[in-house]
């Protein structure tokens, strides 16, 4: 089993012009490890952000999009694994950090702590799918799983963090959405 | 009798092909779609052969809310097609992106099985009956889209959205043929 941040620290350092998309617990850990203009954390609704991932990739099809997502999310959007498939985008790395709660909302476990989103993936269509459980694997093959076409799908097996403090004001900041638009054009 | 029968009839037509002309005309290039039958064969089945539309068929109605989103972000239009029990589905994800960040999300919503003579307020119908008065209360503006006439409210009324940056609504509540 891993920690998010270390895994985020390893993924931290091959992003460069990407879009990363990062929501909750996965947010607040990204945007201390890696503060930038490009970090898009405004979702409006749990489980969106992997929509706004193919949305963004849609849109800028040379660019590509990294989308950090929470097991709870995924969960309340698991069709997007269908939409997604379907659409095809090239340019769209999905993680999904699996740490088996509800860690923003008082760390409750998900309904089905083992359940295998890999393997659902891989099963809706997606172009690679992985399954992380150790750092030093995760560190090897990172560079290759951020390179290849997508979609492609990779599953984090992290630990439950220490308790995170969740600046939303700041995450959802509207001044950070708007240089983002302009970043993401240029 | 039988020509002003036909008139009447006439008058009471929604074309389909005139919808999608003004959608077009509107600079939209996304349509994120769940079927709903009300628009499925005046508006979906022909959107799905036209190469002027990119077509992204999503499995849950509050999918094209984040996807319409992120298209926006590089400026790029999208329209969602959904039924109305999508969009009551979708109220969540509606009211974080088209009201709280303040989006141009438009929507085209097919009233199931509504009555097309009757305003949607006063339907018999408790789904239908309670859309207006949710999308007042969430401030999106709405057109009511039933008749031929009605139309020539799409094209402003979405590029007003993008605008202003902000949600429209357009209840389709008649099938389009």
């Amino acid at each position: 089993m891993m920690k998010r941040d270390e895994c985020f620290r390893v993924l931290a350092r091959h992003i460069t012009n990407e879009a990363v998309v990062a929501t909750y617990s996965s947010a607040v850990d990204w945007v201390a490890i890696k503060p930038r203009v490009l970090n898009y954390t405004s979702i409006g609704a749990m489980g969106l952000d992997i929509s706004h991932g193919l949305g963004l990739a849609l849109g800028q099809p040379n660019k590509r999009v990294v989308v950090l997502q929470g097991d709870g999310s995924l969960l309340m959007n698991l069709g997007s694994l269908v939409t997604i498939a379907a659409v095809a985008p090239k340019n769209l790395v999905h993680f999904v950090a699996h740490n088996e709660t509800y860690e923003a909302n008082g760390g409750h476990p998900i309904p089905q702590r083992n359940v295998d989103f890999a393997s659902m993936a891989r099963s809706a269509g997606y172009a690679a799918c992985y399954d992380f459980a150790d750092l030093d694997v995760f560190t090897q093959q990172v560079a290759h799983v951020l390179e290849q076409d997508g979609p492609v799908f990779a599953t984090l097996h992290v630990e439950p963090s220490k308790p995170l403090f969740y600046d939303y004001p700041s995450l959802y900041d509207p001044a950070k959405r708007q240089a983002f638009k302009a970043a993401w054009q240029m | 009798m039988e020509a002003g029968g036909a008139a009447t009839d006439g008058k009471r037509r929604l074309s389909g092909g005139a919808i999608i002309a003004a959608i077009k005309a509107s600079g939209i290039e996304y349509i994120l779609s769940v079927p709903d039958i009300t628009t499925s064969s005046g508006l979906l089945a022909p959107i799905a052969q036209n190469p002027a539309f990119r077509l992204i068929r999503v499995c849950k109605e509050d999918e094209c809310v984040g996807i319409a989103s992120g298209l926006f972000y590089s400026d790029k239009r999208a329209l969602m097609l959904i039924q109305h029990t999508g969009f009551l589905d979708s109220i969540n994800a509606i009211r974080g992106v088209a009201v709280e960040y303040k989006q141009p999300i438009c929507m085209m919503i097919g009233l199931l099985q509504h009555d097309p003579d009757k305003p949607p307020r006063e339907s018999p119908r408790y789904g239908v009956r309670i859309v207006e008065p949710i999308l007042d209360d969430m401030g999106i503006p709405h057109h009511l889209i039933s008749l031929d006439a009605d139309v020539a409210k799409i094209q402003p009324a979405i590029e007003n959205a993008y605008r202003q940056s902000r949600a429209v609504a357009f209840l389709v509540g008649r099938s389009p043929s």
